[in-house]
């Protein structure tokens, strides 16, 4: 197969994640990625670990989010490191930056100086909360954000108060929509041969996650979302049976279905909760509770054979070390070894995405800092 | 010029995942025709998706299918079949999330379509991938958290699985497939080659949990372990997490202990004066901010931390969030209209291009109100289909 974008040059001026996500990803579909990094210590993540983790001299979580790229140390406040990363923009295809507003201006590599030096530059950027507006300044984090949002007033129960998602969601969806942007630009630019700007920010995007939800509540009069009291609550604009019950032995997840034909199967009489459809959603917490105290009667094996019987649609709860045991897991494919250059290897994801029915493995682990320097400067003759 | 400008993309797709990913490809400039089944259409116009009905169907239906048509059809007829044979000669593109071996029998599946257009660009998402006994098990966004270990992450230690109160995982699938469609449409503008695109849910779901799988699969395989109150991220340390004030809440991100306790004149602090101790006795460092940020309110504690460079922030809900200018610049509710005339309010892409909002002022449609336009347009058999 002939990666997408094969050919394609791309300079990652980014740090932590959202950015670096979608360098991973476009670095996955085919493109050449360079980080530019400071010279002193380069991307914060380097030194960012997750359990005190390293792999030499890096996190593991700087391994994870970078690998199968190159690094360019170049100290931006220099004039001759400034020169030479002004010859590669001129041989780049997409730059992408995530400092915060005014930081490349007083570089001197905002959108409209690198237009001039290459005026078929795609330039993606990444802030917090845009660009104008009080929260311009604001530190783009991800938990923040997810705060800033609403998002945490969706998950868990109504007397938990406020719980965020526990993982970097804003930055994931932002370097997702960042990814999806720039290969917008690629097809646009080859068409109109000229430059393209591309804008992301982690609060749009987090609106954007919570979409669906929204909208709903622009329209039904600007009703808060009402979370359930029950344990196991999975969504609050959804009805029962929406939720994880605790079993005998375990935990089950039941998503949307016929609640009488689910009472019949787990036999459990909810005839004093539910008579008609609307009544999923109007006695949600009576049924979920109601039907967690029949699940907790029997073991989670018990119950998914009786329900997947009947076609409903169920599953068990599991854990990491479960979870990675399923034959599902290991036909995916999911991970694959990074190759470390000391005969080691290291553990880690693949791409997500399959095209012409290959995986995007790559087996390049993360760039030392620094580590392409030379070859770069002399494939591009920049020194 | 608009991105995806005269691309068509014919959506069998339902639900969340692959419809996510038309409405980002639509609102790039692409044409996007929604293949329905005559009579019942997309289930989420529906079913269980929302208690709210507008101008007749589900409000998730109208967020995720705006500037969309309808095409109703019946597939298991033959002149229907041949019309969206007709359909797929002229689309640059085709998404599905059926269960593997269905586009096989309704004759749609890739071998298929790419002897009838072998430009194509056929994205299809499934739950599981299409191998082994996962394969025909039901690909939704609560059982693949729960399979993924998703459900591990979130609340705290205490409150047993926790999911995220989104569809998280379609939307991350509907994500990676618009990447892969897009990645395929710019290799097939420079080589003219079609493609096949394929996502599964799971793939999807781990994808979203890279750091903390890859984590996972390095540390001898150590289960998350989240803290028992105030949890945001079971492997970040202290003061990571959301607090209660006087008045409302704080989000407190990363911060040294020491400086926390000084600027907060919380002395108990000023015991954990090494980095490590913010992770290894995150609990009780926990229990004394939390302890601490009750006796003021939110804004008192924003006021000395903020200029501090402290990372924190308000917790907001969505009148307060809606209320504040540095939502209103974002410029982010748009208003569409459906055929009939009815208006409602909804999200725009969250994607900027050269400066502009990629908006467009078109609802969703009632199902097959497109399908004599489309007939007219696209087809030229003497056919006497019933749509």
């Amino acid at each position: 197969m002939n990666r997408p974008l094969t050919g394609v040059l791309v300079l990652e001026f980014c740090q932590f994640l959202a950015g670096p996500s979608a360098g991973l990803k476009l670095a996955d579909l085919g493109a050449r990625v360079i980080k530019i990094e400071r010279p002193d210590g380069g991307d914060a993540c380097r030194q960012l670990s997750i359990k005190n983790l390293f792999v030499d001299e890096d996190s593991l979580l700087f391994h994870t989010i970078n690998r199968n790229k190159e690094s360019y140390a170049a100290d931006l406040k220099n004039k001759e490191d400034l020169n030479c990363l002004k010859k590669l923009i001129a041989k780049a295809d997409v730059m992408i930056h995530n400092f915060r507003p005014g930081v490349m201006e007083k570089i001197g590599l905002d959108y409209q100086q690198a237009q001039l030096i290459n005026p078929k530059i795609i330039y993606g950027m990444v802030t917090g909360y845009g660009n104008k507006g009080p929260w311009a300044n604001k530190p783009g984090q991800d938990l923040l954000v997810q705060a800033m949002s609403g998002l945490t007033y969706l998950s868990g129960k109504s007397t938990d108060g406020p719980v965020p998602f526990g993982l970097s969601v804003s930055d994931i969806m932002c370097g997702n929509h960042l990814v999806q942007g720039i290969l917008a630009a690629l097809i646009k630019r080859a068409k109109t041969q000229k430059s393209v700007l591309v804008e992301v920010s982690l609060l749009e995007s987090l609106l954007d996650v919570q979409f669906e939800v929204l909208t709903t509540y622009l329209n039904d009069g600007g009703k808060l979302p009402e979370r359930s009291q029950i344990d196991g609550s999975a969504h609050a604009y959804l009805s029962a049976p929406y939720a994880i019950y605790r079993t005998q032995d375990g935990y089950i997840s039941l998503a949307m279905g016929d609640l009488k034909l689910i009472a019949e199967v787990i036999q459990s009489d909810i005839s004093s909760f539910y008579a008609c459809e609307s009544d999923g959603f109007d006695k949600r917490d009576e049924i979920i509770a109601w039907l967690g105290q029949t699940f907790q009667t029997a073991p989670t094996d018990h119950w998914l054979k009786a329900l997947e019987a009947r076609g409903i649609w169920s599953a068990a709860v599991l854990d990491y070390q479960e979870a990675t045991a399923l034959s599902a897991y290991q036909h995916l494919e999911i991970e694959q070894d990074l190759e470390l250059g000391n005969g080691q290897t290291l553990k880690t994801t693949v791409s997500p995405i399959r095209i012409d029915r290959q995986k995007l493995t790559a087996k390049k682990a993360a760039p030392r800092l620094g580590a392409d320097n030379e070859k770069i400067n002399l494939a591009f003759e920049l020194k | 010029m608009q991105a995806l400008e005269d691309y068509l993309v014919i959506d069998f797709s339902q639900f969340l995942s692959g419809p996510s990913a038309s409405l980002r490809l639509a609102d790039m400039g692409a044409r996007v025709i929604k293949i329905e089944r005559a009579g019942v259409g997309d289930i989420c116009r529906t079913l269980y998706t929302s208690n709210l009905k507008m101008n007749g169907e589900s409000s998730v239906f109208h967020a995720i299918n705006r500037n969309k048509e309808s095409l109703a059809v019946d597939l298991k007829k033959e002149e229907d079949s041949e019309i969206v044979s007709e359909l797929l000669k002229k689309a640059d593109i085709m998404i599905h999330n059926f269960r593997p071996g269905v586009m096989e029998r309704l004759g749609f599946d890739y071998d298929t379509v790419k002897k009838i257009n072998p430009g194509i660009i056929y994205g299809e998402i499934s739950g599981y991938g299409d191998v082994g006994q996962w394969k025909t098990k039901p690909g939704q966004d609560l059982l693949l958290q729960s399979l993924t270990g998703l459900t591990s992450l979130t609340g705290n230690a205490t409150s047993g699985p926790v999911a995220m109160g989104l569809s998280i995982v379609d939307m991350l699938a509907g994500a990676h497939l618009a990447q892969g469609i897009l990645a395929c449409l710019y290799r097939k503008v420079i080589h003219q080659e079609g493609a096949l695109v394929q996502i599964s849910m799971m793939e999807s779901a781990y994808d979203f949990q890279f750091e903390t799988i890859t984590t996972f699969m390095n540390d001898g395989n150590c289960l998350p372990e989240r803290t028992e109150k105030n949890n945001a991220n079971a492997y970040l340390g202290a003061p990571y997490g959301i607090y209660q004030t006087k008045n409302g809440y704080l989000a407190l991100a990363m911060g040294s202990i020491p400086v926390l306790g000084q600027l907060l004149q919380c002395s108990p602090l000023m015991a954990y004066p090494e980095s490590a101790q913010a992770f290894t006795q995150r609990e009780e460092i926990k229990s004394i901010i939390a302890e601490h940020l009750l006796t003021d309110t939110t804004e008192k504690w924003l006021s000395i931390l903020e200029p501090a460079d402290i990372w924190c922030a308000n917790v907001l809900n969505w009148h307060e969030l809606m209320a504040n200018e540095g939502f209103k610049v974002l410029d982010i509710v748009q208003e569409v209209e459906m055929k009939d005339g009815y208006t409602y309010q909804t999200t725009r892409c969250p994607i900027r291009i050269d400066g502009e909002l990629l908006t467009s002022s078109k609802g969703s449609p009632k199902l097959g109100q497109d399908n004599q336009a489309i007939l007219n347009e696209f087809i030229h058999l003497k056919t006497t289909a019933n749509v």
